[in-house]
């Protein structure tokens, strides 16, 4: 057994239950590039599913009409829409899934690294127009993501509405765009960087505070 | 993360040819070209890439189609465009190409698109300006956009080019279409294949390619693609074949010969502008395998893609 608090994500072996109970700060084995290893668990996998259901029900309330788009800001928000539709699907089997890339919107086109991941939109959404889109991301932080999502959604058309749900809002904003659904908010301190982890993504669900010293992204 | 083949796929600042180009470079510009196809297919066709950028069509050669793909293509991605035609230009008044340049310089441009006769006027101009250069055809040498848009073309509608059988059809020695396109789909794998009369065969030519003497042969050859390359009327005065008809006949696509490409599903492909007639008969317009007009609309995305890979290029010689 390792000692209390330095339990180590050794596989599988350990359930979510049991991180949920461990003493932060903590170790995980896998890791980005850049981060210090050292994260303590904000959202553990049950908490994090508990937070999706508790957004899919939000949703829900603030839209009987039901006339609703998901649509996934790329990476992590793409699986991310598709999730909360499979959550919402029961009520409301009808919603259309999208994703937008935001290279082409970038505020920062000198940004080499960012503009070297361009990736695509598809809004494939014929009555757009009828519908109230909310766009999905894994952490809103400036909002500058989120005001070139918007634009790059609005080149397809012109939604009925535009809402915003996220994991988690780690603060900061450096444009006047806030979220309308919130899963967890945490305002970082210097040197802290939020991770949200996904199954599809990243093998298993998760939100961990990292200390950085590289530039957050 | 990025991957570091895109990271060894920038940092050129002019497309002059197709041969110089590395595997990783074509890769990265073949790659992007849907993502730009798709920004046409968006009710706003017009993303701000290249935003406070000015791309200069400097075109000594009369060509409407290039020149406008190119200017679709900048404004597209939010550039502003200047058209330097020769006719409305001091060229009449005997300014040589590099006073030009100089002149244009002051202009401040960013990007060159640049037509001529001459082979090696882009690689000139490339060298006397800060400016990315693009080479819009120079000559008998090269014409690296139109090779760009063939090979996506291929590689979307036949799902790949890696060992697909390519005949180009036409004035293989004059053609710079014949020498990029050929050296494209080489590059990519495939096989090539021309047909012509005999004077516009170039000798000299890659030991992997095969000359067929006529039509009956290129069939045999089983080819994917039979590529008809325009014959240039302006240049039938130096008598390589007999006549237009006498053209037609021997290297055109007719009637029956249609009638084989359709049983046989064989695709076809013509850089345009076709002479009717001459190239192939109308049909062949309406045949469900024609992608001449295909291969316009991946003209312009496949320059967007050029023009936003010369960008990042210019972006990563400024970082050092």
């Amino acid at each position: 057994m390792p000692p209390a608090g330095k339990w180590r994500f050794a596989g599988a072996t350990k359930s979510a239950r049991h991180l949920h109970f461990a003493k932060a700060p903590f170790k995980v084995l896998f890791m980005p590039e850049g981060l210090n290893d050292e994260a303590t668990e904000l959202l553990n996998a049950t908490q994090f599913d508990a937070t999706l259901r508790r957004l899919a029900w939000q949703i829900l309330e603030h839209h009987p009409e039901r006339k609703l788009a998901f649509v996934g800001i790329r990476r992590r928000g793409v699986p991310l829409a598709a999730r909360m539709k499979s959550l919402v699907a029961e009520r409301s089997p009808d919603v259309a899934l999208g994703e937008v890339d935001i290279t082409f919107h970038r505020d920062d086109p000198d940004n080499i690294e960012a503009m070297l991941q361009l990736g695509r939109s598809r809004v494939d959404i014929p009555d757009l127009d009828e519908r109230c889109v909310i766009l999905f991301d894994d952490v809103i932080y400036t909002g500058r993501t989120i005001r070139a999502a918007i634009d790059d959604l609005l080149d397809f058309g012109r939604p009925a509405k535009i809402e915003l749900a996220v994991v988690v809002d780690r603060g900061h904003r450096e444009l006047p765009i806030q979220p309308d659904y919130v899963g967890l908010s945490h305002r970082t301190g210097p040197g802290e960087y939020i991770r949200v982890s996904l199954q599809e993504e990243d093998g298993r669900d998760g939100v961990y505070l990292h200390q950085t010293k590289r530039t957050p992204a | 993360m990025t991957s570091t083949t895109d990271h060894a796929a920038i940092g050129r600042k002019d497309l002059i040819d197709i041969e110089s180009l590395s595997g990783e470079e074509l890769r990265f510009i073949l790659d992007k070209t849907p993502l730009f196809k798709d920004v046409m297919r968006r009710k706003t066709k017009k993303v701000p890439v290249l935003r406070g950028k000015h791309v200069l069509t400097l075109f000594y050669e009369p060509s409407t189609r290039t020149r406008s793909s190119f200017e679709i293509a900048a404004k597209r991605l939010s550039a502003d465009v200047t058209n330097f035609t020769v006719s409305t230009s001091s060229v009449v008044k005997g300014e040589t190409v590099v006073d030009t340049i100089s002149t244009l310089q002051s202009l401040q441009v960013d990007f060159i698109i640049v037509r001529h006769s001459a082979a090696g006027i882009a690689n000139l101009i490339a060298k006397h300006s800060p400016a990315s250069v693009i080479n819009a055809g120079d000559g008998f040498h090269a014409h690296p956009t139109q090779a760009l848009l063939d090979a996506y073309t291929i590689e979307e509608r036949l799902g790949g080019v890696a060992g697909k059988r390519v005949i180009i059809v036409g004035d293989i020695l004059h053609s710079r279409v014949a020498r990029s396109t050929s050296m494209i789909l080489r590059k990519l794998g495939a096989k090539v294949a021309v047909l012509g009369p005999g004077p516009l065969i170039p000798d000299e030519r890659h030991d992997d390619i095969v000359a067929l003497r006529d039509f009956k042969e290129a069939f045999e050859w089983k080819p994917d693609v039979i590529y008809l390359l325009r014959i240039q009327l302006e240049r039938q005065k130096d008598q390589f074949f007999p006549s237009l008809h006498e053209y037609h006949r021997l290297y055109g696509v007719t009637d029956d010969r249609l009638k084989h490409i359709r049983k046989e599903g064989i695709w076809i492909m013509h850089p345009g502008p076709v002479n009717r007639g001459v190239e192939l008969v109308d049909d062949v317009m309406h045949y469900e395998k024609c992608l001449i007009n295909e291969q316009v609309e991946n003209g312009i995305a496949a320059r967007m893609s050029v023009l936003y890979w010369l960008q990042l290029g210019s972006l990563k010689r400024e970082d050092g």
